[in-house]
């Protein structure tokens, strides 16, 4: 190996590590303030890149549909506890508004300009809103019942919506592969290395995504609450803080991350329905080497992710899943030896 | 149509100039297929092609009983049981996908029932006694791939090809048929469908700095890699598998597979074949019989397996009714002789030629190879 062969593979590396820190900080994230690992995290990237590359075909993606029918049963759900607590009619009426109104606008401008081929940029932004509320929604129908469960019940779940999801993204997307056309077709040369723009847009956007995580957690007040919520459920609640309304925000952000990422990767690789699971299992590698606490240990986990998965299939091609995944077990080895803190109940 | 009414006739004729015809049992034939799940597809096709049989094959009535295994082995499994138990089936036909077909082989073998599968199942030496195969084995097509290498004059190969085993199988065969003719594999890299970056591999490949890459990789997986090798500047040929021979390799491939080299069974490309391709006539009337029924650009080969059972079916029934009767086990073994014994069979997809120790069957004169040109297959002469 030359410097020119290594500094083209640590490119490679820090690209799909910048992608996988997307994810971790979305696993992070809601781990910290709901408790649950967030097995889905994944699916979010393949709804995303397959989003927009049916609506780059002129279709109707089958995200709206997907939508719609989360939507229905979220509002299902609104009804019958409405009755059950004896709620005004008018007070339903808002609640059931409230859960569809979003959705159904957003399908709706969806199912109406996808057949125009409108530019790239406009469907990205709706593919965006498309997939974003998928978060909230999944967290009303999966977790909200069971937000005091331990975490391996919460784990159990994650484990079942994975499935659900990839089921239905067969459903809804077909079994084949789809590529996103780049962002920016830019090229330049550094010595050896060629950087592509689209390489360039997904180191600029993760970075904005995280200062733009960070200002928020700083200094917005609802992200305040969310970092209250992640230390002390309890003591938030007797501050005032809705723990229901943070677990939501804290998906919405997820999904919102996810698709966003699988708008950086599409048009770098071909995503399948069921891709989005290994991504996702590497942004968790890299939240596991931040003990699901750090975000800035969470970026350098995956940065290392990255980079390990790049020199790993340059040596051992066959074995790079076995040398990423093996990498987690001296971590936890570390991380357990360095705290030591019994499982909370 | 008419053939078969043709045949139908000449068949009563037949049997009413023997004077003694026994009542016939219908000959029942269980078709287990992926209508459902990733594998729809395959099966869907298998199925479309299946409606245009018409009630008779060779003169007698045939029963399809056709389930859906949803691409799951289990079902497959259950599905073959029902088969063999409650049917009481002559023969199987299915699966279209390579799991739920292996699964089901265990079940037909027990009751001594032929399996007729649309996929390259695998099974161990010994195991397939009663399975037959419908597609091409690899190693036909390697030897078509290798066979046009030597022509080029290629003498080194990179290997780049799933971590499955698809690729496994496929680099067996491959580096059998390239040491028979001096070519030698300078590098070999795996990855996986669902990777994000190819990248590593690719530059591993081009350092080696082979004549030309093979790359081993299934429907709209196999541009991703081939992508990668182009970024990095490769100026050999690229070659692809016949798993790669379906338009998602130019859909997602766009100019960067211009060139590219893909092996295939004749079925696909009828009309552009030589007049000397054994295979030309029935891949052109396989063809226009499915696209005028369900629109152009609709048959896939696994509507063409489809094809080609319809015409083992004509051959094998009349022989194996010469010595039992449907419903019997010595007819279920009757079939299994005479697929055995048929000889050399043109089919849609290449020539066959079952016989009692080789289970794959076709031979050297199958593998067609094709280029693409202008985002479209043509057939290399």
């Amino acid at each position: 190996m030359d410097f020119s062969i290594a500094s083209i593979l640590a490119l490679d590396g820090l690209t799909n590590g910048a992608i996988y820190a997307l994810l971790a900080l979305a696993t992070v994230l809601v781990f910290a303030v709901t408790r649950v690992i967030f097995i889905p995290q994944g699916e979010f990237v393949a709804f995303g890149a397959l989003t927009l590359a049916l609506l780059q075909a002129g279709k109707v993606p089958g995200t709206v549909w997907f939508l719609l029918i989360l939507a229905a049963a979220a509002a299902a759900q609104d009804l019958v506890q409405g009755l059950k607590h004896g709620l005004p009619v008018a007070g339903i009426a808002r609640k059931v508004l409230g859960t569809t109104a979003y959705p159904v606008v957003v399908s709706v401008l969806a199912i109406v300009i996808a057949p125009l081929k409108t530019p790239l940029l406009v469907q990205a932004a709706l593919t965006l809103a498309l997939v974003t509320p998928f978060g909230n929604l999944i967290y009303r129908l999966a977790y909200e019942k069971l937000a005091d469960a331990s975490v391996l019940v919460l784990l159990i779940v994650s484990v079942g919506v994975h499935f659900a999801l990839v089921g239905l993204g067969l459903f809804f997307f077909g079994a084949e592969g789809y590529r996103n056309p780049s962002f920016w077709d830019e090229r330049f040369t550094l010595g050896a290395l060629t950087l592509s723009g689209q390489t360039l847009i997904i180191f600029a956007a993760s970075l904005a995504l995280i200062v733009m995580l960070w200002l928020f957690f700083e200094r917005s007040l609802h992200g305040k609450a969310l970092r209250a919520t992640a230390v002390n459920r309890l003591g938030a609640r007797l501050m005032g803080i809705s723990t229901i309304g943070a677990g939501r925000l804290s998906l919405t952000m997820a999904a919102f991350i996810g698709a966003l990422s699988g708008l950086l990767i599409g048009p770098t690789t071909t995503v399948f329905y069921d891709s989005g699971f290994l991504i996702g299992l590497k942004g968790f590698v890299a939240a596991v080497f931040a003990g699901l606490s750090s975000y800035p240990l969470a970026l350098v986990g995956a940065l290392g992710v990255g980079l390990l998965e790049s020199f790993g299939s340059f040596y051992a091609s066959a074995f790079k899943e076995v040398i990423v995944f093996s990498a987690i077990l001296p971590v936890l080895l570390w991380r357990s030896l360095r705290d030591p803190h019994s499982e909370e109940h | 149509m008419k053939r078969t009414t043709l045949k139908t006739l000449a068949a009563a004729a037949a049997l009413a100039l023997m004077g003694a015809s026994p009542a016939m049992a219908d000959i029942n034939i269980g078709v287990s297929l992926s209508l459902t799940g990733p594998g729809s597809g395959l099966g869907i096709p298998m199925q479309n092609q299946m409606k245009l049989w018409g009630p008779t094959i060779a003169g007698e009535k045939v029963n399809l009983i056709i389930l859906d295994d949803a691409t799951d082995p289990g079902k497959g499994v259950s599905n073959a049981r029902r088969f063999v138990t409650d049917e009481k089936v002559d023969m199987i036909i299915g699966s279209c996908i390579t799991a739920v077909a292996a699964a089901m082989t265990p079940v037909a073998a027990e009751a001594k029932t032929v399996q007729l599968a649309a996929s390259p199942v695998g099974v161990p030496p010994g195991q397939d006694g009663w399975l037959f195969r419908l597609p091409q084995s690899n190693e036909v097509m390697a030897h078509a791939v290798v066979g046009h290498m030597k022509k080029l004059g290629i003498k080194t190969v990179g290997f780049l090809g799933y971590t499955d085993a698809y690729g496994e199988l496929w680099l067996k065969a491959f580096t059998a048929e390239a040491e028979k003719s001096g070519i030698k594999i300078v590098a070999t890299e795996r990855f996986a469908r669902t990777d994000t970056s190819v990248t590593p591999q690719a530059l591993k490949l081009t350092a080696a700095n082979p004549d030309a890459m093979l790359i081993v990789a299934s429907g709209s997986g196999a541009a991703m890699p081939q992508k990668a090798i182009v970024e990095r500047n490769f100026k050999g040929k690229i070659y692809q598998t016949h798993a790669a021979a379906t338009s998602d390799l130019m859909r997602i491939g766009g100019k960067d597979v211009e060139g590219t080299y893909v092996v295939s069974g004749p079925a696909m490309v009828g009309t552009q074949l030589a007049d000397n391709v054994p295979s030309k006539k029935l891949a052109v009337d396989f063809l226009t019989s499915y696209e005028k029924v369900y629109g152009a650009g609709s048959a896939n080969q696994f509507a063409g397996h489809s094809y080609d059972a319809h015409i083992v079916l004509e051959k094998i029934i009349p022989m194996a009714l010469k010595k039992a009767k449907p419903g019997t086990p010595e007819f279920r073994a009757a079939l299994k002789t005479a697929m055995e014994t048929m000889g050399r069979t043109v089919f849609s997809h290449g020539v066959m030629n079952w016989t009692p120790t080789d289970h794959w069957g076709y031979t050297n004169e199958t593998g067609v190879m094709l280029k693409v040109v202008d985002g479209k297959f043509v057939v290399e002469k």
